[in-house]
């Protein structure tokens, strides 16, 4: 229990490793034949390994790490396209920096930018609007990228650039949505979970009804969590509770924030700006039906994809992936990262050769932070 | 860029753009706050709500806002957010 002096409250943390334990012991669930549980969002991917969650809950239960980090499913085609983009004359490309080290194939954002191009990090795309407003002779693009968490940002950004007429301005969009690859997941054979833990801030915006088909459809329990560490246990205690007694539903641990309706603002600016794009490609997991977000054409003018003839808006492309990477392996939970055979390898957090390592919610990189001593030793 | 800052709202800087100034552990920044305003945006003085990218998404309490603040901490995540901003405030000044 080395990192239970970590918890604010231990006592609240080890009452609730208990009665996880005993659940766990109730249905069965054992080292050899664990019950696993997908955690979707890389933030609580980060929170598991920081405070070592994974080790201080029962043996029967195992994390799988899902897809939630957009930055770890971002395509090497994409970055290539980002940087296609920055390469053009005029342009200021502005991007959050989690995406500044993501390999491309010729070369990442970073590189880019050493390399001479205008490509500015920022904090919001409010950042680029202001950019867009200060530098009318230059073509400021932004780059959209992440769940709904940051889409609908992005997509009031656009509003409030069509009110101002700022024509300078558009968006690379790249937006893409959690429920879509959780039924990829779900109807692949391969697979084997037996619950979720839920994305808390990616809820807020969007409520628990879209996870209802995991529950109606695929008979799994779902529990919507918060992301500090005491949510995470009390979370997967929920989640055995229902396998116990035999349910499966969605429940909301994280109600203090996540409404079950969503947020009727974020809501009403996403279906005004994006639609659906028919699929969409993703790293590691390849094209997922209805799973990104497009410009609708009533804001082309706004929409980068249309206004340069790049990424989607240039007709279908390859998917491909580096040498050796086991990204999507890891990704759908068939593999550890220890156990990609470029781990630690060819691929650390100083020279990312997979996006699972380039940002700290990404499994690969969460692993070799607080994991690799761990796993060496296992 | 995932998780939400707690920040307090601490004056509003345009009632049309729905824009305010929001503090968060310290540093101040513009935020808009479309999602959260549902009256007079007098009325969000003083409130706390979690911040994703410069917008508030959502209305929290002190002592909710609190706890968050310092799981952030612990996950890195509050210095990430602080960094962030400070980038993007050198980005607008052409240094980024
Ligand atoms: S170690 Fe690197 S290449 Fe291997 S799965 Fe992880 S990110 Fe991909």
């Amino acid at each position: 229990m080395k990192y239970a002096s970590e918890f604010r409250d231990p006592l609240a943390a080890k009452v609730l490793l208990a009665e996880i334990a005993r659940v766990a012991d109730a249905i069965g669930a054992t080292k050899a034949k664990p019950v696993h549980i997908m955690e979707i969002c890389g933030g609580h991917t980060h929170a598991i390994f920081r405070y070592g969650l994974d080790k201080l809950v029962h043996e029967g239960v195992e994390f799988i790490h899902g897809p939630g980090c957009p930055v770890c499913v971002l395509p090497m085609s994409r970055v290539d396209e980002c940087v296609q983009l920055a390469e053009l004359p005029g342009v200021i490309f502005t991007t959050f920096g989690d995406a500044m080290r993501v390999p491309g194939r010729r070369k990442s954002l970073l590189q880019a930018k050493a390399a001479g191009c205008d490509i500015r990090m920022v904090y919001s795309p409010l950042d680029a609007l202001e950019l867009a407003r200060r530098n009318p002779g230059r073509e400021v693009v932004f780059f959209g990228l992440g769940f709904e968490t940051t889409t609908p940002s992005t997509a009031l950004s656009i509003q409030q650039a069509a009110r101002e007429g700022l024509a300078n301005f558009s968006v690379f969009c790249n937006h893409i949505t959690v429920p879509e690859p959780i039924r990829a997941l779900l109807g692949d054979p391969d697979m084997l979970l037996d619950g979720f833990i839920g994305p808390g801030h990616v809820s807020m915006v969007i409520g628990t009804h879209p996870y209802d088909f995991i529950a109606q459809e695929f008979g799994k329990p779902i529990v919507v969590a918060g992301f500090e560490p005491l949510d995470l246990l009390q979370s997967v205690l929920m989640v055995l509770r229902q396998i116990a007694e035999g349910r499966a539903e969605v429940e909301n641990q994280y109600a203090r924030v996540v409404p079950e309706h969503g947020n009727p603002v974020s809501l009403a600016a996403i279906a005004d700006v994006y639609e659906r794009r028919p699929s969409f490609e993703w790293r590691g997991l390849g094209e997922i039906d209805a799973s990104g977000l497009k410009i609708r054409a009533k804001y082309a003018a706004w929409d980068a994809e249309e206004k340069f003839a790049i990424g989607y808006g240039a007709g279908p492309r390859v998917v491909d992936e580096p040498e050796g990477c086991a990204c999507g392996a890891v990704m759908t939970g068939r593999i550890k990262p220890t156990a990609c055979p470029q781990f630690g390898k060819g691929c650390t957090p100083e020279m990312p050769l997979g996006a699972l390592m380039v940002s700290s919610e990404g499994a690969c990189a969460a692993y070799w932070q607080y994991g690799g001593a761990r796993a060496a030793a296992e | 860029m995932c998780l939400g800052i707690p920040g307090q709202i601490v004056a509003i800087t345009d009632e049309g753009r729905l824009m305010a100034l929001a503090e968060v552990s310290g540093v101040r920044r513009e935020v808009n706050v479309a999602c959260i305003a549902d009256g007079p945006l007098a009325g969000l003085i003083g409130e706390w709500a979690l911040i994703h990218v410069g917008f508030a998404m959502s209305r929290i309490d002190a002592l909710e806002a609190e706890k968050t603040l310092e799981a952030l901490r612990d996950l890195g995540e509050a210095q990430e957010a602080l960094a962030a901003m400070a980038e993007g405030q050198r980005a607008l000044e052409g240094r980024g």
